[in-house]
């Protein structure tokens, strides 16, 4: 080959690259994208089912779209003047009625609601789905525990469209916990003709399709690539959602899904590091809403049952080491609520999350650290979990820093994603940092979990105090029987209480952040912060 | 011939069940707690209990590695827990999407890098040659998933040339029914011409990436064997007995050349296939590589197994195909086996 010859035939190579590219959409395809919303994010679905083993968070955002509940929440306008859902004002979805007596509620189903198949949905249907959410163990059945339903018999199908459930105790949270996403009405008679003896609710089945009367069906699901879901016409929950067509593809690389949103073929996406969404807002192309976390704190957790944490002026020195306010700007760039540095006498308020009084002080936390005991410091490690590095990573290397002004010299130790919650378990990491956040947003529901001392698993720092434990028991009882002054007088109790011993530091309320273009309406913040298809709209 | 892939199969099978024995015990050996993980993160300690047994990892290890081997008679690989799916339809579904975008990167950098280091050979000292050094060190040096953002880049975010780095196929195409598993084949089998445009057009850039990126090894393993061939009797004679240059270079020094190439084309390939997990996360790429890393992530057991057993009968059946390639390139090889 003479090298004239080559040189030609490569850049006719190079030109054939550049040239068979061809234009995105044809005018033909512009109609369809009009009614298709096409979502962008880092994972999907492990399981289309709510109810399954192991169902990822991803998965829960599919239940919601295409299963009812009885009930379902009102919206009001958030702090960021966008949709919010209302955690007091409930409203119908496949009931049109609730009766809240002493002891019981009771919903009348609506007459015309069907399910996908067409089978019209029976109380017999409400009932079996509830029982399967209590029976089958794992989540679904901790989540319906954590409002007081535990036992099938609970449930009672009066007739074919009444349905009661009957409570085991009084309890505030009964009536939220309903419609959360577990409580989602399943078609029993469909499900039932492909259950077996070894899996009597049918979970195979309904892992692979959806079984509900819901907004949206799935249409076609190739796990770790792509989710169709199609609109159902004959949904009798709510208006008839705008979008007829949702295309949710799994785009693993962030920068790609910022090229996508920004060249405009991706219509949202929710899951891109903090520093784009914080430019994406600067250009202003496309809209940005933040809302924070429903309850839910990122936190710096100390094992309080072990030395150098048992100590109280050690926990406290660490508040006043925290680079708070670098964490904010450097970390999240200004992308979360911050939970510290409130005025010195401002008052407790009857909330959570609220900030603490503590800022970064590093002569204060000397001082503290000499009074405890330890003068020259101690060594210890700090640990996070690497499924999120993207944030914990650098705050934790801030942290490190500032805590070693104050003589507490760390080790990062960075623990793999599927590893996190087994260690965290055991209860014996001294210095960590964490989220914890949860569906319902009662403050006494945050205490429980974390501060009781019943310990359970997110008293990550195994705090025990009798004082904390009265506060939350007298809280819990004070809603449940309606006494609004010793409910609040408990909630500043408990609050103070855990600001004062400082088992753990608040940090801030981390942000949901989610991109979308301009043309893309109806966005709404629920307390599950995925995606409600049936308000979004295109153009 | 036959002889020789008999004899080749006989030796697989220790290979196989060492490599079944080692991936049980490596997974088993990872750390995390799948029940832990997949128990989600409300779970109380008797949820993850309810997990595990269901899971059934609350058995010894011996008994759960006889459940696997049972398993393994029946064809059943598992199902992964990440996914929710049967690992075998998963690797069936995703190995064609992973071979695919590798023929066509090596296929890609073949056809450069080969005349590359020909002409490197040839030309020894010439600019020509420090082009192919200078192409094959930065083609190596640069990280795939740092050539493959630059790609997606400049080509779809800056030019828009490139369509949307969405996988194999535009949202608003429906892949072509399956018979290869591979798209622009399919797509062609089934006369569907814009279908082929659209695959071919997403497989462009991935496909580049790794060319870029397999360049090196093929270049100079091309120029070096070339070289040692270009120095021996047999092409002095030839080109002392008046054969033109052309004759002597490619039919007469080249197949000679050819056997070292032809290995390092077999070990890139088998290493591309399992390596450009890096590629398949930045174009969305629905290929084996990424599915077998974030079951690793989520310490999944069954997907992991599944794709090193996978791999393990790719490497045998693709080292068989190079042995039969010797065998045609150069007799000698036949006549001693």
């Amino acid at each position: 080959m003479k090298r004239r010859d080559f040189l030609k035939s490569a850049s006719a190579l190079a030109a054939s690259t550049a040239v068979s590219a061809p234009a995105v959409f044809s005018p033909a395809k512009a109609q369809s994208r009009q009614e298709t919303l096409l979502i962008v994010s880092e994972s999907g679905p492990n399981n289309l089912d709510i109810h399954g083993v192991g169902t990822n968070v991803p998965g829960y955002e599919v239940s919601w779209n295409c299963y009812d509940r009885l009930i379902s929440h009102e919206m009001k306008t958030g702090s960021n003047g966008q949709p919010y859902y209302d955690k007091n004002k409930f409203k119908p979805e496949l009931a049109e009625d609730m009766n809240i007596g002493d002891m019981s509620v009771t919903f009348k189903l609506k007459k015309k609601a069907t399910f996908q198949d067409g089978t019209p949905v029976t109380a017999k249907d409400v009932k079996w789905s509830l029982d399967r959410a209590v029976s089958v163990g794992g989540f679904p059945t901790f989540q319906m525990g954590a409002g007081s339903l535990t036992k099938p018999e609970q449930f009672v199908a009066v007739d074919d469209n009444t349905f009661r459930v009957d409570f085991a105790r009084k309890d505030r949270l009964t009536v939220p916990d309903l419609a959360v996403i577990v409580p989602c009405v399943v078609n029993s008679e469909l499900v039932k003709k492909h259950a077996t003896e070894k899996d009597p609710w049918g979970m195979e089945f309904t892992k692979q399709n959806t079984a509900g009367s819901g907004a949206y069906k799935v249409a076609s699901w190739v796990a770790g690539t792509e989710v169709v879901l199609e609109r159902n016409d004959a949904w009798m929950g709510g208006p008839l959602p705008k979008t007829k067509k949702i295309i949710w593809r799994m785009v693993p690389s962030a920068g790609n899904r910022r090229a996508l949103l920004e060249r405009g073929d991706a219509d949202i996406s929710y899951d891109l590091p903090n520093k784009d969404f914080v430019e994406l807002k600067q250009d202003g192309k496309l809209t940005i809403v933040s809302t924070p976390y429903s309850n839910g704190i990122q936190y710096i957790g100390m094992n309080v049952k072990n030395p150098p944490f048992d100590n109280i002026k050690v926990r406290q020195a660490v508040a006043y080491a925290i680079p708070y306010q670098k964490i904010m700007d450097a970390v999240l760039f200004g992308l979360a609520k911050p939970l510290f540095g409130a005025v010195p006498d401002a008052p407790t308020e009857v909330a959570w999350p609220q900030p603490h009084k503590y800022n970064t002080d590093i002569a204060k936390a000397k001082a503290l650290m000499a009074e405890a005991g330890y003068p020259n410091g101690f060594d210890t490690t700090l640990s996070f979990d690497l499924g999120f590095a993207g944030v914990n990573e650098p705050l934790c290397v801030l942290t490190q820093e500032s805590l070693a002004q104050i003589g507490i010299r760390t080790t990062i130790n960075k623990v793999p994603g599927a590893n996190w919650r087994t260690e965290l378990n055991k209860k014996t990491l001294p210095l960590y940092t964490n989220v914890f956040s949860g569906w319902l947003d009662y403050p006494e529901y945050f205490f429980i979990w974390c501060y009781h001392g019943k310990n359970s698993i997110f008293n990550t720092m195994s705090y025990q105090s009798k004082t904390t434990d009265d506060f939350i028991d007298g809280a819990v009882n004070a809603a449940a029987t309606g006494d609004n002054a010793t409910y609040d007088m408990d909630v500043k109790g408990f609050v103070d209480t855990a600001y004062a011993d400082m088992p753990r530091v608040p940090l801030y309320q981390p942000y949901v952040n989610v991109a979308m273009q301009k043309n893309v309406s109806g966005y709404a913040y629920w307390f599950h912060r995925r995606l409600d298809y049936r308000t979004l709209a295109k153009g | 011939m036959l002889t020789l892939i008999s004899r080749r199969m006989m030796l697989v099978i220790p290979n196989l069940i060492g490599v079944v024995i080692i991936t049980f015990l490596l997974t088993r050996a990872l750390p995390g707690d799948p029940a832990a993980y997949f128990a989600g993160p409300a779970a109380d300690k008797q949820a993850i209990e309810q997990i595990r047994v269901k899971l059934g990892l609350d058995k010894p290890l011996i008994v759960q590695f006889g459940r696997y081997v049972a398993d393994l008679g029946h064809l059943n690989l598992g199902n992964s827990l990440t996914t929710g799916q049967p690992v075998l339809t998963e690797i069936k579904n995703r190995l064609p999407a992973s071979a695919e975008l590798t023929l066509f990167g090596l296929i890609l950098s073949m056809s450069i890098a080969v005349p590359l280091g020909i002409l490197a050979a040839v030309k020894q000292g010439s600019w020509i040659d420090h082009t192919c050094r200078v192409v094959a060190t930065a083609g190596v040096s640069l990280p795939v998933f740092f050539t493959g953002l630059l790609l997606v880049y400049v080509f779809y975010f800056l030019l828009g040339w490139s369509p949307a780095p969405l996988g194999r196929l535009d949202v608003f195409f429906s892949p072509p029914p399956q018979i290869t598993g591979f798209y622009l084949v399919d797509s062609l089998l089934n006369r569907d011409l814009s279908t082929f445009r659209a695959a071919l057009s997403q497989l462009l850039l991935p496909g580049l990436t790794l060319c870029i990126f397999s360049l090196a090894p093929i270049t100079r393993m091309t120029r070096a064997s070339m070289l040692a061939v270009l120095a021996s009797d047999f092409v002095r004679t030839a080109s002392a007995s008046g054969l033109d240059s052309r004759t002597v270079i490619l039919t007469y020094a080249f197949r000679n050349a050819m056997l070292p190439v032809v290995t390092t084309l077999g070990m890139v390939f088998s290493f591309l296939l399992g390596a450009n997990v890096l590629v398949e996360k930045v174009f969305a790429w629905p290929g084996i590589g990424s599915y077998a890393v974030e079951a690793l992530i989520a310490s999944d057991f069954a997907p992991v197994q599944g794709f090193v057993l996978a791999m393990a009968i790719l490497y045998v059946l693709l080292n068989l195909i190079i042995d039969v390639l010797y065998g045609i390139i150069d007799p000698r090889v036949r006549l001693e086996t």
